[in-house]
């Protein structure tokens, strides 16, 4: 099949036809923030609201996980109505994460900084106050400690979990409640998760973590 | 009689029309139709059906009594249409028991009309005035609901009788390709809320092969005020189920899925009597009419969340996952259930389809506007005289639904603004009340059609507070899944909170103005995309109100609890009265010197009882906002 030929950020990159802006792009080492992407995944989860990036022509920002590559598309990574879109999602989520880097086992290997430090945002919530959810961790399970307070909800961790393992962890309820959860909210170690923790590996914040 | 191409169906549809016939020949005998929808029976409508039963089998034995749904006009319930032979049918509301046993009685038994609770006759004729001289039904076009409230919904053979599957007859006789090209002609545009044309859908879901497709009847609707699809579907789950044979047959699908609310019971069980009766009529399932084509479908019960009505979400739903939705594309029309192609249309849409297949698309183009054919229907709700369904041709404004459909404002109150579309949508200002209601004036304004929920507003209503409403309703609702939306209407609804309790500030201001625009834009979905309507129409139109929020802490409207208080006027209370003492559940109230009243402001908690209770000759008690200034 014909490959289609784009440009992003100048450079020039080609990609199989059907594929994603985001995949096409990290696939040639083009940096795109992203949380909530898997690239084998049949279809994008499109939580995170990072990917934002500016397509030529277009008047409005796109989220380069769910935009298949057009021929002869121009794409601008880091425009400006791209990162203002951004950078909401980016506190937005930092004003729902229990920041504490410090004594995060996650701590210099997480997403949330690595977009900071790439995009050169401060690790804040910016506009808005933190209110983190305050929710007991779960640390019933020999092999794996999950702390909702840090989640982002990207979804990652179900996926892996629902596609390749058990299926013990899933969203549960509405709004500012919504969590990852297990059936009726018991603790890991009750369920029949047998601790593969490929849901710590796929993690990109200090949610789900491996006990020591 | 229109002919089709297909002997097979011809014949079987002139069976069909023979055996409805029938059932009507002979003796007319005096019929009783009394609206028992979920409408009817919140106004009693049980009650009267047990007295109308009670009277008919003591004085009138041979008079038929039927159940059927809502003619739309929910101030007057319970309704019932009276036909006695040799008089017009005519309709009566509210029939209370005790109307319904002299309607009995008076009216069957001694041929006395009772004309002192009838709306009008539903015929022109000599004797009795018609309800066609109403305003509200002057103006009202009824194409999706001309049979809502009429027939009974639980027997095919009423709907039949007055035109029902002519359109399938038409389509089956048609070739698919064709019977899409009628729809698109039409310029029929989908009812759910955003307005996109039917007929374009339908093309693209035919267009992608596939042996497999469904067909899926949009029927969650959740947009607190709303209620045309449950009427719909409690009055005239027929025309529905033709829309969905029709959409079937032109995308090329032989199996459907009804999609309704869990908290609509009765619109599930009339839904699957419906469709029972269909079946043994030959309309539903295998070979339809002998026409060779199949079509069944599926009752699917939804569990409770708002989030379902999006279509992503409702497929989620179906195939028994979380119901939240994903990013397009592919569409449902290209991956919908289970990776088929999927057509999903809202209620209403698939309803009208069904009237374009029978009349034709010249005609349903001659009703609305140059970019928005057809009708609307709309529940009226909140401060308005005539509450309940209408349905009206794109393109009449605010204004006429209002005051004419609607009666205007009660207690004579000025018009302040029409919340349309729910949470989705935008507060319209009565300044613009002369736009006429149609996709694109509306989107114009600020707001959206939405699925056709209206709320009128009136002087004592707060836009801070309605903007709050929404949105905390939104973010309730919010499936979680993206930042914007779970996170964003959030901080959102701290900003508005904290505004209805009189907190606030330029920057807070500027935040949430900026943040409505983010969420707007950078929701995944189209309830985050519209989440920010309410407050960004109420921000354009009703801005000033806001500022007296933070600025001054006052509500206009003296609606905030917080920045309100209630005096007692020592000149105009009166010593004999203590209406206000009784009235106060707290014990704020006491008579002090001279035997005057006063209202405690510490252990007041702004119930507004005593503001309401106090004798009119006196109305002494008084509403100020802010709270501090008022009162001495």
């Amino acid at each position: 099949m014909k490959r289609i030929k784009l440009t992003i950020d100048g450079k020039k990159i080609t990609a199989r036809p059907g594929t994603m802006l985001l995949a096409a792009a990290l696939s040639r080492g083009i940096w795109i923030p992203n949380l909530c992407f898997i690239p084998e995944a049949e279809l994008p989860f499109g939580g995170c609201r990072l990917c934002w990036v500016e397509v030529e022509g277009e008047k409005d920002p796109v989220t380069a996980c769910s935009r298949p590559v057009r021929e002869g598309m121009a794409v601008r990574t880091r425009g400006q109505r791209a990162e203002r879109l951004r950078k909401s999602a980016f506190e937005l989520l930092l004003s729902r994460h229990h920041l504490d880097c410090r004594n995060c086992p996650k701590n210099k290997n997480c997403g949330l900084q690595e977009i900071a430090g790439r995009c050169g945002y401060p690790l804040k919530p910016g506009r808005f106050a933190r209110e983190i959810p305050g929710l007991p961790v779960d640390d019933s399970h020999p092999k794996i400690i999950y702390d909702p307070n840090r989640c982002v909800l990207c979804g990652k961790c179900v996926w892996v979990c629902q596609t390749k393992r058990e299926g013990v962890l899933d969203f549960s309820r509405r709004g500012l409640a919504c969590r990852i959860s297990t059936f009726a909210d018991r603790p890991l170690g009750e369920t029949r998760c047998g601790g593969c923790r490929q849901c710590v590996d796929i993690c990109p914040v200090g949610a789900l973590v491996r006990k020591k | 009689m229109k002919k089709n191409n297909n002997s097979g169906s011809q014949k079987a549809w002139e069976q069909l029309q023979k055996r409805t016939n029938r059932e009507i020949s002979g003796k007319p005998v005096p019929e009783i139709r009394l609206g028992t929808a979920t409408c009817g029976r919140a106004s009693g409508a049980l009650e009267t059906l047990a007295a109308f039963r009670e009277e008919i089998t003591r004085s009138a034995p041979a008079a038929r009594l039927l159940e059927v749904g809502c003619v739309g006009h929910c101030y007057a319930e319970p309704i019932a249409v009276v036909a006695n032979p040799g008089f017009p049918p005519i309709l009566y509301g509210p029939v209370t028991p005790g109307v319904a046993r002299r309607l009995v009685r008076d009216f069957l038994g001694e041929g006395d009309p009772c004309l002192e609770f009838a709306l009008g006759a539903v015929e022109e004729n000599e004797k009795i005035p018609s309800v066609f001289e109403l305003p509200r039904f002057r103006m009202e076009k009824k194409i999706i609901l001309e049979h809502a409230g009429w027939i009974d919904p639980a027997r095919g053979e009423e709907y039949l009788l007055r035109g029902g599957y002519r359109g399938l007859f038409r389509a089956l006789g048609m070739d698919p390709r064709d019977v899409i090209r009628e729809v698109k002609a039409a310029g029929l545009r989908g009812l759910g809320g955003a307005g996109f044309p039917a007929g374009e859908k339908w093309e693209i879901c035919r267009a992608f092969p596939g042996k497999t497709k469904y067909v899926v009847g949009n029927g969650d609707e959740g947009d607190p005020g709303a209620f045309m699809d449950r009427a719909l579907l409690e009055s005239d789950p027929f025309s529905v189920l033709e829309g969905m044979t029709i959409a079937g047959y032109a995308v090329g699908s032989h199996r459907g899925f009804l999609y309704v609310r869990a908290e609509y019971p009765l619109a599930l069980e009339r839904a699957r009597t419906a469709m029972e009766s269909l079946r043994g009529l030959g309309l539903l399932g295998k070979n339809i009419l002998n026409s060779g084509f199949d079509f069944e479908v599926e009752l699917a019960r939804g569990a409770g969340a708002f989030i379902c009505g999006e279509s992503t979400a409702l497929a989620a739903a179906l195939e028994g996952k979380r119901g939240m939705p994903r990013v397009r594309p592919p569409e449902l029309a290209e991956k919908g259930l289970w990776g088929k192609p999927t057509l999903l249309n809202n209620l209403k849409t698939l309803a009208a389809a069904a009237r374009i297949l029978d009349q034709g698309s010249p005609w349903f183009r001659s009703l609305g506007t140059s970019r928005s054919k057809g009708t609307a229907v709309f529940s009226l709700a909140g401060k308005i005289h005539n509450t309940g369904l209408i349905e009206v041709p794109l393109g009449t404004t605010l204004r006429e639904v209002v005051d004419t459909a609607g009666g205007g404002v009660p207690k004579k109150k000025a018009l302040k603004a029409v919340q349309i579309g729910g949470p989705s949508g935008g507060c319209l200002p009565a300044g613009l009340a002369d736009t006429p209601v149609d996709f694109d004036s509306l989107k114009e304004a600020g707001s959206i059609m939405g699925s056709g929920g209206m709320v009128i507003l009136d002087e004592d209503d707060c836009m801070v507070r309605t903007a709050r409403f929404f949105l905390d309703f939104i973010q309730k609702e919010s499936c979680g899944k993206c930042a914007p939306c779970r996170i964003g209407t959030y901080q959102m609804l701290k900003i508005l909170d904290g505004l209805t309790r009189g907190k606030g500030s330029d920057a807070e201001m500027k935040i949430l103005e900026e943040l409505a625009l983010e969420v707007q834009q950078g929701s995944l979905c189209g309830l985050g995309k519209t989440a920010p309507n309410p407050v960004l129409s109420t921000l354009r139109y009703f801005r000033e109100e806001y500022e007296a929020h933070y600025r001054e802490g006052r509500c206009p409207a003296r609606s905030c609890r917080d920045l309100i208080a209630f005096y007692i006027i020592p000149e105009k209370c009166s010593r004999a009265c203590e209406v206000c003492v009784g009235a106060c559940p707290v014990e704020a109230i006491a008579a002090g010197a001279k035997g005057i009243k006063v209202i405690d402001q510490e252990k007041c908690v702004k119930c507004g009882s005593c503001y309401q209770d106090c004798p009119i000759e006196f109305q002494a008690v008084i509403k100020v906002s802010p709270p501090k200034t008022g009162g001495k």
